[in-house]
């Protein structure tokens, strides 16, 4: 809906057709599409549930629709903050004139929990580190987006993006035939492209390996559904080891080289000897071949320096740094508690602004002030006082809404958007990304592990 | 293909099949029990049940006397005897997730969908209501298992090492079949009671209407024992089973399996051209005594030769 009320055009069509559905046929294409979501179980493990439950993440039948406009609009602004991204971290681990220039105080990359000495000087392959991205995005206004969050270490969410639309096509393929939407099912191809184009130097036919946690981490899943669709090997660490300056997988036939490791672990699992020695998921010695440049390791080691949230707030300057360009894409405007003037004006508008921690993630740890009671806003003011430097703060009009089906009907709730932006040689991207929703009334956390559901994501083409 | 990848697979295949051994023991148990018999008969089909699975310690443990629901229930739904039908088929599922994305989508969506229904079923109440029913249920899962590898799944390792855990498994549950029901054999000239048994057996290995076929005579020991132990185009006799898993064997040959593929040969030759007065003569309790133990060798070497990851 725009501003007045009326439905937009470019989502015109679609309420026509909704209008003609009853609710039960809604309602049985809905079981229709919980089951088979079971069925494929295509489910998330919820940490501090029992161990091993499993949970369908909701699954809404409305789309999200996005004008082919606005879309290159979004592309030009992703393109652009990546690439400024990856400059901007490859600077940190080498030169560092960012610092020097004075625009990024130093003490916000050496006080960085992710910022990792051990990269240091090391050139990794085509200069990249944040080969796959996923960049959370608010649209306020016609044309208008705000970036939430950059994601540069391990995104997930893009198996629902490839499965929603899947099930959607499966549900109502008379909607694809009446709309043109953009086709996203060759992610996996442009991410298996993306990473052989970043193997270390002279390897002519990369290995290219997933690498996971194992089967009992919330986003398996999706590394499974990733690796098979890339046609290759899903590997745990007790599968890899190091030897003659190499990391090899023990196969049935031996060990064979690998080349490129679609990590999906955190840093610190990444390997005992380097990080945390109480690791069992990483690979012993896997640093040491990683700094030597004979394994790439996607996405690298060191990238969250740049998607903390204390460095959110400088990334548009960032862009005008490298790249000698205006920013495409806004920023939220965001006070950084650290900063005395900020923190004032955070503690005297706590009910009007989300206040969230500055390493924070998953939705935990944050405050949404409209949506709290007086008691949860003195208790963050408690917190804030004691640690201003560990919280950053943003207005909530940002979040953009979408007709979305809940118990009664059809009703506005909030969304955001995560596309997922390929580096190596080249940038790319499939048109559009997860699309999520929260389903609670005036909920504006869309996070899965908090309740959020997803919804396909229609970019219209021309 | 990563060892740790080829050790699920083994796993997933191997449990479907024992879950499916189970259920086809189990059934012809409860059909047999619909016949006229004493107590103490029925007691000893039960026990004998157990035994062949090697089963009778951990049932004794939860239970004081062996009746069929006891034993049943024991076999079947209860998480804590790890050869159960409910133990197989999550381990099966658990297997198969741990490489979903080594299977079609086909497969692993039958490993789920088994998983999931198994629950309904046993919460709704089928066992009890209609055993057979449950059971016909799971042996149709397994035959829709290796249905759909086989037509769906790439013909390349993945595939051998599912088969090699299927018949590997179904070898030694033929193998402990033969064994029980030989030993258990009723003494005396019943052949009344004689028909029943052998009938019973035959069923069990699905063989019955076989038999008929390749024999067109009366049921004699001798023969059951020859179909179910040396007949290549008996899917579950033992020489079948060895058929495939030397093939596979072969396939996924690699630096280390050599060994492993002579052992498994010798013993296929031994089947090949082995003849039933022979093994008669030698003891039909020794040779199959002795083929499981070999059976089970066979296991460890696979598991040693290509599935433990080696260290570098």
């Amino acid at each position: 809906m725009s501003a007045d009320g009326r439905v937009r055009p470019h989502y015109r069509e679609f309420a026509q057709w909704l209008a003609q559905q009853t609710p039960d046929a809604i309602e049985r294409k809905r079981a229709e599409a919980d089951l088979a979501f079971r069925r494929v179980g295509i489910t998330f493990a919820v940490y501090g549930d029992n161990a091993g439950t499993e949970r369908l993440i909701p699954f809404d039948m409305i789309p999200r629709i996005i004008p082919a406009d606005e879309w290159s609009l979004l592309q030009r602004g992703l393109e652009q903050r990546v690439r400024a991204l990856n400059m901007f971290i490859d600077d940190i681990y080498h030169e560092q004139h960012i610092i020097r220039a004075g625009v990024v105080p130093a003490e916000q990359i050496y006080r960085n929990a992710q910022y990792r000495p051990e990269m240091q000087g090391i050139r990794v392959a085509s200069d990249i580190y944040a080969h796959i991205a996923g960049i959370d995005i608010v649209r306020a206004g016609a044309g208008e987006f705000y970036v939430l969050e950059d994601n540069l270490r391990v995104p997930s969410g893009v198996s629902y993006m490839l499965e929603d639309r899947k099930m959607m096509m499966r549900l109502y393929p008379e909607l694809f035939a009446s709309h043109k939407v953009a086709p996203v099912e060759h992610y996996p191809d442009l991410l298996l492209d993306n990473l052989r184009s970043v193997a270390p130097v002279g390897v002519i036919d990369p290995t290219v390996v997933v690498m996971t946690p194992g089967m009992y981490n919330s986003a398996y899943f999706e590394h499974a559904f990733l690796a098979q669709q890339m046609g290759v090997e899903l590997v745990e660490g007790k599968d890899l080891f190091v030897n003659n300056n190499a990391v090899w997988m023990r196969t049935t036939r031996g060990p064979k080289r690998v080349d490129v490791i679609y990590r999906r672990l955190d840093d610190d699992f990444l390997d005992p000897l380097a990080f945390r020695a109480d690791s069992a998921l990483g690979v012993p010695g896997l640093l040491s071949v990683y700094r030597a440049g004979r394994v790439t390791l996607a996405n690298a080691i060191g990238t969250g320096v740049a998607d903390d949230k204390s460095i959110y707030p400088y990334v548009p300057a960032i862009i005008r740094f490298y790249l000698s360009e205006e920013p495409v894409l806004n920023n939220v405007p965001t006070y950084q508690c650290r900063h005395a003037k900020e923190l004032d004006y955070t503690l005297a508008n706590l009910a009007q602004l989300v206040v969230k921690e500055v390493h924070g993630a998953g939705g935990y740890g944050m405050l949404v002030g409209p949506a709290s009671s007086a008691r949860e806003i003195e208790d963050f003011r408690a917190r804030l006082l004691a640690r201003p430097d560990g919280y950053i703060a943003q207005p909530t009009l940002a979040l953009s809404n979408c007709p979305t089906f809940v118990e009664n009907g059809v009703a506005p709730r909030h969304i955001d958007l995560r596309p997922f932006v390929l580096s190596g040689k080249t940038i790319s991207m499939v048109p559009g990304g997860l699309t999520r929703v929260a389903l609670r009334e005036g909920s504006l956390v869309v996070n899965s592990s908090q309740g959020g559901g997803t919804k396909d994501t229609w970019v219209l083409e021309q | 293909m990563l060892s740790r990848t080829a050790d699920h697979l083994f796993w997933m295949a191997r449990y479907t099949e024992r879950a499916e051994n189970t259920a086809r023991m189990l059934d012809v148990n409860v059909q047999t029990a619909l016949l006229p018999q004493s107590e103490d008969a029925a007691r000893q089909a039960w026990r004998a049940m157990l035994g062949i699975s090697e089963l009778q310690q951990a049932y004794d443990r939860k239970h004081e006397s062996v009746t069929q629901r006891d034993v049943i229930e024991f076999m079947v739904c209860d998480p804590s005897n790890p050869s159960s039908i409910i133990a197989c088929l999550t381990e099966a599922r658990e297997n198969a997730r741990a490489v979903r994305g080594t299977l079609t989508t086909e497969v692993w969506e039958v490993q789920n969908q088994t998983y999931l229904d198994l629950r309904r079923r046993l919460h709704g109440g089928q066992l009890r209501a209609d055993p057979s029913q449950f059971f016909e249920w799971v042996k149709y899962r397994s035959h829709l298992s290796r249905g759909v590898t086989l037509g769906t799944m790439l013909h390349d390792e993945a595939v051998h090492f599912m088969r090699l855990g299927t018949f590997l498994e179904r070898a030694d549950n033929t193998a402990r079949i033969l064994d029980v029901k030989f030993h258990g054999t009723p003494e005396g000239t019943d052949a009344r009671r004689d028909f029943y048994h052998w009938a019973a057996l035959l069923r069990s290995v699905s063989a019955f209407e076989i038999y008929r076929k390749v024999y067109r005579d009366v049921i004699t020991p001798a023969r059951v024992a020859e179909l179910l132990m040396l007949r290549a185009d008996m899917p579950r006799s033992l020489l079948a089973c060895l058929d495939e898993v030397v093939e596979n064997l072969r396939e996924v040959r690699n630096d280390v399996s050599s060994e492993t593929e002579r052992l498994a040969g010798q013993l296929h030759a031994e089947l090949r051209f082995g003849r039933i007065d022979d093994i008669l003569a030698r003891g039909l309790h020794d040779t199959l005594t002795q083929f499981l133990q070999r059976i089970y060798e066979l296991g460890n070497r696979v598991s040693r030769d290509f599935l433990v990851p080696l260290a570098a």
